[in-house]
Parts: C-alpha cells; structure tokens; sequence
C-alpha cells in the first residue's frame, strides 16, 4: 500500500532549478534511503515533502490515516502535514536549545493534548491529568534512546550523538507513520552508527514506522535500506536495491566523477 | 488650476523634505545592511550634526563659505562620534543577540540627547538657526521655490550622487556590499570587516550631519531631541524603500516627504504623522520586503 | 507544580500584608506608596512585553501604544459612560486586545524585525491620534479628572496600591501559569526555533496571535489602572520612550524572567525617582547604566544572581578549604 507519493514534483529557487520531476512511492513500512553526492538536492527534497517549500510544480500526497485514501499535501503547511503523520529531522540539528530534553519531547506532543489555554491557567484537573501522562509518555520514549536519565538537562548541553538521537524521539513523539530521517549518523563515529542502525530497526517494528533516510554513511545505508534512490543535480540518476546501486555506472560516476568511472 | 497649483507646490516642498529623509535613511540601511542593527542612536547623530553647523555658524559669521564649511566641519566631527559609538557601544556586542544590541542603541540615543541637554554649549533650551540672509525665491511657472530648499536639493543631490559612486565604483564600496552579503566570506576574502563597518558608520553618520545642518536651515531651530521625529521617519523611509537596499532609501525618503507635504497640505497637519505611519504598515503588509527589498527565504 | 501557585499567592499576599500595613500606619509615605503603584504598572506592562519578546521570541516595540488604548478606553467608559471601575478596566483590556488582533494579523506572519517595526509605527499612530481626535480624548491637554479607586484622600494611594499589587499577582500567576503548561511551551518553541517548531506540529502562527492579543489585553489592563490611578492622561506620557522603558524593564531582568521582570520593574521605577536629585543628570546616567549593562551584563538580574551564587558557592569552599587547614 502506497503510504506517501510524490509525482513529478519540482522547485526552482530564481531560476535554478534545484530539485526536477521527483517521484517517490514510499509502501507502508518500507526503509529506503535518499543518496547523492553534495548539493544534489536531498534535504530539498525533505523540504518540500514536509512543506517548508511548495514545490512549483507536480503533487505530493499522504495516506490518510483516518480512511484508506491518499490525501493531497501540496499547499498544507508543515505542521498540517506534521499533524498528517509525516515527521521528520533535521540535517543541521534544530533543536530547542535552551529548553529541557523533556520539553523538547513534550512540545512534538502538543497538537494531540486535549486541554487549552484557559484550563493551563486555571490549573484544572484535566491539565494535572494530562501533564502526567505526557511526562510519562515523553520518559517512556526518551528510555528507548536511553536519554531518559538526562531529561532535565538543557538541549544544548547534550553530547552531539544524543542531540541526533534526541531530534529522532522528538520526531517520533508527533506519532508518525512516515518518519525521514535527514543525516542521522551524521558526527556520529563507527561504533555509535552501528547503534544508531539498530535503534532504526527497533523503532520502525516498535511504531509500524515507514522510513525515508537521507545518509552519507554508505555502511549504514546499505546495511538497512532496503531500496535506494539515487539523486544528483536535483534529479533522479537511479533506483533500486543496494547491491543494483553500487554496481550502476551513472551512480558511481555521480559519485566520483567521469574519469574514475571510465578507468574502473 | 488652482489645485494642480497648490499640488505642485506641495510636491516641491515635500521632494525637499524628501531629500533630507533620504540622506538620514542612508545611514539607516547602510548600518542595517551591514551588521543587522536599527541604529536609533542615528537621529540623534543628526542633531548633534546641526549643533556643529551651529556652532561654526555662530562663531564664524554667517557667509556662504562658512556655511560651506559648517558641512565639513559637521560631516568630519559626525563621522567620528558615529565611529566612536560603534567601536564602544555596537563593536562588542555584536556576536550577542540581536536585541542586547538594539537596547545599547536606545541607551546611545537616550545618553545622546540628555548627554546634550546637560550640556552647557547646548543646553536643553531650543536655539535659532542662522540662516543666509542672501538666500533668494525663485518662481516657476507660479511654483515657489526657496532658496532653501534649493540648497536642500543641490547639497543632497551632491552628497547622494557621492555615495553611488563611492559604493558603486570604488574598492571600499564593493567591500562594504560584501561584507553586507555575507560577512564571514568577505573576512576570508581578506576584507577587514572591521574596518569596513567602521567605514559605514563613518559615512552614515557623515550623511546624518548633512541632513542635519539641512534640516535646521530648513526649519530654523536647532534643540537636542530635535533628531528622533526626523530620525523615526527616515527610518521608516528606508524600511519603505527596502532596509537594505540603497537607491530604496532616496525613494523611500523622497515618498514619504512627498506623502507628509500632501496630507498636511490636503488631509490634516496634526494627523501627517498618523498618516505616515499606515503608509509603511500598508506597505510592509502589500510588499514586506518594502519596495526594492529582496525576499530572502532562511535556509533549512 | 501545585505549589507553584501557592508560592506566589502566598509570598504575594505576604508582601502585600507587610507593605499594606506599613503603609496604613504612614511608616511608608505616601510618595513612596505611589512610586510602589506606579512601580506595579510598569511590572504589570512589563510583564506584557515579556510574552511577546521574552516568551514567544518577538520583538516588539509599540506596548506604550497598547496601554495608552486601555487607558484612555478605561478613562473614557468611566468619564463619558459612567461605567464603574471594575468593568471599564476589563473593558479597556479587551479593547486592547481587539486592537492586537488587528495589528498581528497581518505582520505576525511576516519574520524578523518586521513586528518591531509595525509595533514601533503603530505606537506612533495611536499618539498622534490621541493628539487629535478633539474632545474624545482631549487632544495634547489629555483628559484630567478620572474617576479614582477611592474619593476618601486619605487612603486612597493606600487602596490604589492594594488593587494594582493584586491585579500584578493574578497576571502573573496567569503568565507563570501558562508557561508552564503546552501551550505555554508552544510558545518557548517558537521563540526557540519558528521551523522546528512548524515541524513539531505547533501552529506557529495562531500561537503568535494568542501570545500577541494576551499580552495586548494585559499591557491594556496595565493602561486602564494607569489612568485610574493617577486621574489624569496626556498622549505625551505614551510615547516611544515608554515603549523602550518596557523594553529595558524586561532585558535587565532577563528575557523570559518573569520573577527578573517583577524585580527590575520596581527596581528601575525606584531609580528613576531616586534619581530625581541629579535632575538633567538623571537620564544620562540613566543610559549609561543601561549601556554598561548590556556591555557588560546582558543576561541582566538573572545573570547577576547567578554570578552571586557561584560567589557564594566559592566562598564556601574556600571556608571548608580554611577549616581543614586549621585542622591540619
């Protein structure tokens, strides 16, 4: 079952035409990975499936969870979409840097809490209700990454791997069915990639996740993936399993350019 | 025939007012463009402009060739204070936050026309502004035009055809836009960043002299909060015009003279400055970038 | 979290008892009861400020401008309408209100500096308007002769303080109330990061609204008790100046402080009445506080207490250090 599709879909920034006809058929529970050399578009694409940009043109569309129907995305913006079950991280870490880890997680919890403004500040029942759930909710999912022991600290003091690792649960605190991942190892050494493609595993049985990854780590890409797209100035150069990818010419001379290829 | 008169006579004075707003509203865009900062100390750099005019004027006599001067004089003396503010004030803090900065602008501005009104020279009492008596009225086509407003547009025209060329032509002035366009590379180009803002603060403030020493022959009068009205306005004036962008500021200094003359001369003198201030809400409304602003888009 | 609510109702009441009774008896003079109300106002506008700019991470530069709206609405209801008291401040607030809805609207969606522009021109408009809307509201003269809390004369500084200290209390516990709570921390998320917070699913927009129109509605209550409490409004009083004197209050507490803004509030009004002897002197050495600090102190009250910890902190240890000296 299609569960997020792209149709020809593509944005120029003054004339440059940064991503072009990009089509994507992501099935429900699939782990593909976005690849590319630098500057071939990649977090552009995220962008524009996640609303930040508008593509100018072609058509995005998302499962509905509600019925079994694709729903058009296109002119939603990003927190509709997130609301849709689309979530997604960021390349360059954009966390809540001076608020706690919990409050990180608690604030992507915010549209499914059900009492307002005016029962905060009235201290109702229901807000002492709900705060405790949320605060168990947030905890509960902070133990997976076992971050839960740092939930007071500041954002901004977390080690650089927890700061990934945190940006992954907050994702996941919006209750996704699609989750994209942009650079998650990226920083990370060996040993913390190889932890952090276990915890993708998990987390997508766990929550029934379909993932779409952006990765420069060839190792964890092919190690999980189970389809790849190929992307280079800002279009689609090749598709397919990791083992079709790494033997297609068009890639590897995306890769590491013209000459390289022709010798090997 | 009465009317298109009357309309065009407004339109002269408010092209006059205009001129001076766009040389404040240079320095605005051009501080603004380079390090992010609503400098409001600038208005008040204009009013300590025209008390040097004032000065030299009243101990010198009043002749065109002192009146010359008192432009140099203003514009030199300007600079330095201007230079001075930004190496104190603005220079540490300019890795802070953003509103650190701003508040420190305000503290300038505030410490600048009280710095004055205790200050014997100046004092808190308005003063007379002499002004040539050898000034002629010249009529056009029943259209009045003061010899004010002549020396209004002339030194303006000067100064502003000055400042293209400087920013356009030189060596300076490409390092000032790039270090405006992004100064991290500019530094690595071996720009001294320093140096350039310093530069921009210099003529900036040189610029607010002018329209000081202008402003006060205009309306002869000079006092130490004479700069916040004017200085408010020319920055409204280059926000207008895109806060930024250069030729934005003339055309948004000369639209709002122009908008100020013709709703006092047409709509209600009292509400000129109500006025004013919906033109640039509207405007920011309509176009928020303001008229030759480029839209940037933050990157993710 | 419920003793929260406790903490600043008690410590709140407990303040208001102590200083309600030293005034009663005259040990604090009248004139020091005033500089305590108006210090109380401009805590209460402050505070206004401080979920715009502080909070929600927006810059705003036009508050005069709200609370000259609830003051004059208050002192018109009551003037013109015979409204009592306790409707027309609310009323005023409302007003407010309406009017940052009015203006948000459109510039809330703009980013960047444009909200302290759009605020800094609306201020400008509202006082020039003031000037000129005739009898309504007096024009420069302004309007004199506003109903007060109390036509006793012999008290009624004492019960002007009382009323403003408690609407102070209910604002505040209504913003700490807030902040520590979802939406509250929507809010901090924006301030923190606008897109990541679009991404998280906060409507960033709609939030912005609500932080904007609340803070207008409390900065027109402030204006209300403002012209309650002195009886007498002039367009001069509201002017840009105003706007930063909020602003000031809420940096050298710290941004987001709602405990720093309450001290700085009071603190500066004081100071500014302190200073009163140095006459012209007092707004130049005004500034240059203002200046030294943001050079040197930005983080502002906050910072200082912080700095006087770790003081305390080391002064401890070097005690601790000295006694095991001795013992050796």
């Amino acid at each position: 079952m299609t569960i997020l599709k792209a149709d020809k879909i593509s944005i120029s920034f003054g004339g440059l035409k940064a991503v072009t006809n990009f089509n994507l058929d992501l099935q429900a529970r699939e782990l593909v990975g976005l690849i590319g050399p630098n500057g071939a578009g990649k977090t552009t694409v995220f962008n524009l499936l996640t609303g930040v940009y508008q593509p100018t043109e072609g058509q995005i569309s998302l499962q509905s969870r509600k019925e079994d129907a694709l729903k058009l995305i296109n002119n939603l913006k990003p927190y509709q979409i997130t609301r849709l079950g689309l979530a997604r991280t960021f390349q360059n870490i954009r966390l809540f840097k001076d608020l706690t880890v919990l409050d990180n997680v608690r604030i992507a919890y915010h549209f499914n809490v059900k009492y307002r403004a005016l029962q905060a500040i009235l201290r109702l029942p229901s807000y002492y209700r709900e705060e405790a759930e949320l605060e168990q909710k947030a905890l509960e999912l902070l133990r997976i990454f076992k971050i839960d022991h740092k939930s007071q600290e500041l954002a901004k003091n977390l080690p650089y791997g927890e700061q990934r690792k945190l940006e992954i649960v907050r994702a996941l605190a919006t209750n996704p069915q699609v989750l994209l991942l942009d650079e998650p190892a990226a920083g990370m050494n060996p040993q913390e990639t190889q932890e952090l493609m276990h915890l993708i595993r998990f987390i997508r049985e766990k929550f029934k996740l379909t993932i779409l990854l952006i990765e420069h780590d060839m190792n964890l890409v092919m190690g999980i993936c189970q389809r790849l797209i190929v992307l280079d100035y800002g279009q689609i150069i090749a598709e397919g399993t990791p083992a079709e990818i790494s033997k297609n010419p068009d890639v590897i001379k995306a890769y590491l350019g013209e000459e390289v290829a022709s010798d090997a | 025939m009465e009317f298109l008169n009357e309309f065009l006579q407004q339109l002269t004075n408010g092209l006059a007012l205009g001129s001076i707003y766009a040389l404040i509203a240079l320095g605005y865009t051009m501080v603004y463009g380079i390090v992010k900062l609503i400098n409001f100390a600038h208005g008040d750099i204009l009013m300590l402009g025209a008390f040097a005019g004032y000065f030299v004027l009243t101990y010198l006599g009043v002749t065109p060739m002192v009146y010359l001067c008192s432009f140099l004089v203003a514009m030199l003396v300007c600079a330095l204070i201007g230079v001075l503010i930004e190496r104190t004030c603005y220079k540490p803090l300019r890795n802070a936050p953003r509103i650190n900065a701003l508040i420190t602008a305000i503290g300038v501005s505030m410490f600048l026309e009280n710095g004055a009104r205790v200050w014997k020279p100046i004092g808190p009492n308005p003063k007379q502004f002499p002004v040539l008596a050898s000034l002629q009225d010249f009529s056009f086509f029943g259209i009045k035009i003061s010899g004010v407003q002549i020396v209004v547009f002339s030194v303006s025209l000067v100064l502003m055809v000055f400042l293209h060329f400087l920013v356009n032509y030189t060596k300076v002035g490409k390092a000032m836009r790039a270090v405006s366009h992004d100064r991290n590379a500019a530094s690595l180009m071996g720009i001294n960043v320093n140096r350039i803002i310093s530069m921009t603060f210099a003529i900036g403030s040189a610029l607010a002299a002018a329209a000081g020493i202008l402003f006060a022959t205009a309306y002869p009068q000079v006092e130490p909060y004479m700069g916040i009205m004017p200085g408010l306005k020319a920055f409204v004036a280059a926000v207008l015009g895109g806060i930024g962008s250069i030729p934005g500021a003339m055309l948004g200094g000369v639209i709002l003279g122009v908008a100020e003359t013709l709703s006092k001369g047409f709509i209600s003198s009292q509400l000129s400055d109500a006025i004013v201030f919906s033109i640039l809400i509207i405007i920011l409304i309509v176009k928020p970038a303001g008229i030759m602003g480029k839209n940037v888009s933050e990157k993710v | 979290m419920k003793d929260q609510i406790i903490k600043i109702l008690g410590f709140g009441i407990l303040i208001l008892a102590i200083l309600g009774a030293l005034m009663y008896f005259g040990i604090i003079d009248e004139y020091t009861t005033n500089i305590l109300t108006q210090g109380g106002i401009a805590v209460i506008v402050a505070l206004s400020l401080n979920l715009i700019s502080g909070f929600t991470g927006q810059l705003a530069l036009g508050q005069a401008g709200f609370m000259a709206i609830g003051a004059y609405t208050t002192a018109i209801l009551v003037m013109r309408l015979q409204m009592p008291l306790y409707f027309a401040i609310p009323l005023g607030g409302l007003m407010t209100a309406f009017f940052g809805l009015l203006i948000g609207f459109p510039t809330l969606k703009l980013r960047g500096d444009y909200l302290a522009i759009v605020t800094l021109g609306f201020g400008e408009i509202i006082r020039s308007l003031l000037n000129n809307l005739g009898e309504l509201t007096g024009g420069a003269a302004g309007l004199k002769g506003i109903p007060q809390f109390s036509e006793d004369m012999l008290f009624v500084s004492l019960i002007s303080f009382v009323w403003v200290f408690l609407v102070m209390l209910v604002i505040i516990l209504m913003i700490s109330n807030l902040i520590k709570s979802s939406p509250g921390r929507a809010l901090l998320s924006i301030r923190e990061d606008e897109i990541a917070a679009n991404s998280m699913g906060i409507n960033v927009f709609y939030y912005k609204m609500f932080a904007f129109t609340l803070a207008a509605f409390v900065a027109g209550i402030g204006g209300g008790l403002y012209a309650i409490v002195f009886g007498y409004l002039s367009p001069k009083t509201f002017e840009f100046l105003k706007s930063c004197e909020f602003l000031i209050i809420v940096v050298l507490g710290g941004m987001g402080s709602i405990a720093g803004t309450v001290a700085t509030g009071f603190i500066l009004t004081y100071l500014q009445e302190f200073l009163r002897f140095l006459e012209d002197y007092r707004l130049v050495i005004y500034s240059l506080l203002l200046i030294l600090m943001m050079l040197f102190k930005p983080a502002g009250l906050v910072g200082i207490i912080e700095d006087i910890k770790g003081w305390y902190r080391k002064l401890r240890e070097g005690k601790t250090v000295n006694k095991g000296g001795e013992i050796r």
